[in-house]
């Protein structure tokens, strides 16, 4: 018997890591604006699995690894790629690209690339559930990276003494760039440390996407009653910290094991138990790479944003522009003929 | 005319603020229970209650953060910062993030916030609380920034601030809350314009927050040595009005920049180069530029007083200007 959360969940794995793919494309190609490249490969289980138990009022923030995360929650990969591309037809009109990628309407309060930049954010996103009265639950994604950043700990407090609608989520890829995460913490007892500031605690392995699925659905539902909650899901970074780090500083064994543990090849064993069919199966990687070489394509060819478009968005749509440096030299020069004479 | 202390008229900005828009909410260190360090929001606990004017913990992050993520998500917070100088803590949240969010997201999300704090020397409170910083946010794209120098405008300002869909920096001026001024809102002009605080042909000063005070004491002592001040008040400094400091620049020929943050890469040195590239060829002389020593700010009430510019060095300085010393 197929389960159709099976299939589903497992065509989201794909979705994810073929976008990450088509990124890494993107760069070879010459199209990605700049080298800011943090791919979620061999991560996708936590980003599926949360993304999946979110509410459509739901809102997060992210790190800078979180293509995953807003794919999974139904982003266009057209304008999540444009948007990587610095093009005008992007999320952000080519102004944040893959570290700040945000859409408000899919409750996407934008990635981050200060790390824990984003966790304050769900902190006043929870306060804003709780006086508006509305349903809904904030959730931070970061890395064990920023397990060691200040702000976190901040957040979780002022998140337990307001019992405010809220779920931190460490997606412990095991490395912070380059530093393994015993090198950067004594304690690896995360769980504890939510617990001890009076947040729920959740640790889940990030191999199996529908065990991550039904923890986070889970503790979301408690999160939404004003028992804000930690959870830690396990996982390993396949590749180097950007799109062109080779990850000296970790030995080709560890790797090796490290990408022994696959959330994708986890769950198409899974679905193959269930009954699928390789035929079947080249099916839906046919598609899923359809999808994303049609959005690979988008990015490359729509147009660059306007050099106008620099001077607009810094403050609201209603208010004057900052002037360019250029016309600044201009009035300079020729301010006599510009104002007038007021003497 | 009515009169009112700089204090009361913030607070009754807050309160009618308030009172019309149900999605103001109030956080920071102590202005509940405790009304506030310097007692601006005091009262407003007791009309609004503590869901809406809220004490935090001690931490300066989050507070700021919590009320960036409050404010893209459907609230108007107002994070109080007790003193300016603990923006130090916050500035991830108000630099990367609350300044840039608009513009990193390309338009989608706006952050309707106010950060209120207050600076400036005269209660010798030494080095961590006595910084005027303003420099710091004026630096930084996207952000406004009032610095209301008397109760109207202290009124005035903080209303128009929380309507706009922008972060908004209000600093206030620790050395102003307990004095009373004569209480105008509809002579004030709107947000974003300076005002002429006093008029004169012979040169001009341009300043704000308590340095317009100072500026007029020193203006009105040079009008008996027969030398007529134009006092600029600039209210904000995003927008920053340069029409109206130009218009006075024209007409005196001399300008006296007067700021109580240190000089070097200061707001003193920003307006400087303004007034010079926009009216180079009006200047008699050279702008000057009056600003706090660059030092920390000293706790002897004597070295404190002698940092930052006094009525008297204004108009010595004023004096050398008019080639009168």
């Amino acid at each position: 018997m197929i389960s159709e959360n099976s299939r589903h969940l497992y065509l989201q794995l794909l979705r994810v890591r073929t976008f990450e793919d088509r990124v890494g494309e993107l760069f070879l190609q010459g199209g990605s604006a700049g080298t800011m490249l943090h791919l979620s490969i061999g991560e996708e289980a936590p980003a599926v699995g949360v993304a999946e138990a979110m509410q459509p009022k739901d809102s997060f923030t992210t790190h800078h690894r979180g293509h995953g995360i807003f794919l999974a929650r139904g982003a266009d990969p057209k304008r999540m790629l444009a948007e990587i591309a610095g093009k005008e037809a992007g999320y952000c009109r080519g102004k944040g690209g893959s570290m700040h990628i945000a859409d408000r309407k899919l409750g996407h309060l934008g990635a981050n690339a200060i790390v824990g930049g984003g966790i304050p954010h769900v902190v006043g996103a929870g306060l804003s559930y709780q006086l508006l009265k509305v349903p809904a639950v904030s959730i931070a994604f970061f890395g064990d990276g920023a397990m060691q950043q200040g702000n976190l700990y901040e957040s979780m407090n002022l998140a337990a003494l307001w019992k405010l609608p809220v779920l931190f989520v460490c997606i412990n890829n095991q490395y912070g760039m380059g530093t393994r995460l015993d090198q950067a913490s004594a304690s690896l007892e995360f769980v504890k440390r939510a617990e001890s500031f009076g947040l729920i605690g959740k640790e889940v392995s990030g191999l199996d996407v529908e065990e991550v699925k039904e923890a986070a659905t889970e503790i979301l539902e408690m999160a939404r009653e004003g028992k804000p909650a930690f959870m830690k899901i396990d996982c390993y970074r396949f590749h180097g910290h950007a799109r062109k780090d080779k990850s000296p500083y970790r030995d080709q064994n560890e790797e090796e094991e490290g990408r022994k543990k696959d959330p994708i090849k986890f769950q198409a064993d899974r679905l193959m138990e269930q009954g699928v069919s390789i035929s079947e199966m080249d099916i839906w990687h046919k598609k899923v790479a359809d999808e994303m070489d049609e959005a690979l394509n988008f990015a490359l060819e729509t147009q660059e944003p306007t050099l106008n478009s620099m001077f607009e968005d810094v403050y609201a749509p209603n208010l004057t522009h900052p002037e360019s440096v250029g016309s600044r030299i201009d009035r300079a020069l020729y301010s006599e003929i510009l104002d007038g004479d007021y003497r | 005319m009515k009169e009112m202390t700089y204090r009361d008229a913030l607070r009754l900005g807050l309160q009618e603020s308030m009172q019309s828009d149900p999605t103001i909410v109030i956080l920071g260190e102590e202005v509940g229970r405790y009304g506030g360090a310097y007692g601006v929001t005091k009262g407003l606990l007791q009309e609004f209650g503590e869901d809406w004017v809220r004490d935090t913990p001690i931490s300066e992050e989050i507070l700021v953060g919590a009320a960036v993520g409050a404010a893209m998500t459907g609230l108007r917070p107002v994070a109080e910062l007790m003193y300016v100088d603990f923006l130090t803590l916050a500035m991830d949240q108000l630099v990367n993030q609350a300044a840039k969010i608009r513009y990193m997201f390309g338009g989608q999300i706006s952050v309707p916030m106010m950060l209120r704090s207050q600076g400036g020397t005269g209660r010798s409170a030494a080095a961590q609380h006595s910084q005027s910083l303003e420099a710091w946010v004026m630096h930084t794209p996207g952000l406004h920034l009032a610095m209301p120098a008397d109760a109207t405008d202290a009124y005035v300002l903080i209303k128009h601030a929380l309507t706009l869909a922008d972060p908004v920096v209000f600093l206030e001026h620790k050395g102003l809350y307990a004095q009373s001024f004569p209480f105008n809102p509809e002579s004030a002009p709107p947000w974003g314009k300076a005002k002429i605080s006093r008029s004169g042909n012979d040169c001009s000063i341009i300043c704000y927050s308590r340095m317009v005070q100072r500026s007029l004491e020193a203006a009105t002592q040079l009008a008996e040595l027969g030398v007529q001040v134009d006092v600029v008040d600039l209210r904000t400094l995003h927008p920053l009005d340069m029409e109206t400091v130009t218009k006075s620049v024209r007409k005196t020929g001399r300008a006296l920049v007067v700021t109580e943050d240190c000089l070097t890469a200061g707001v003193s040195a920003e307006l400087s180069a303004r007034i010079t590239e926009e009216n180079f060829e009006y200047l008699e002389e050279p702008v000057l530029r009056m600003a706090g020593e660059d030092i920390p700010i000293p706790v002897s009430p004597a070295l404190e007083a002698a940092s930052v510019p006094t009525n008297e060095s204004i108009k010595q300085s004023i004096l050398k200007l008019m080639r009168k010393k």
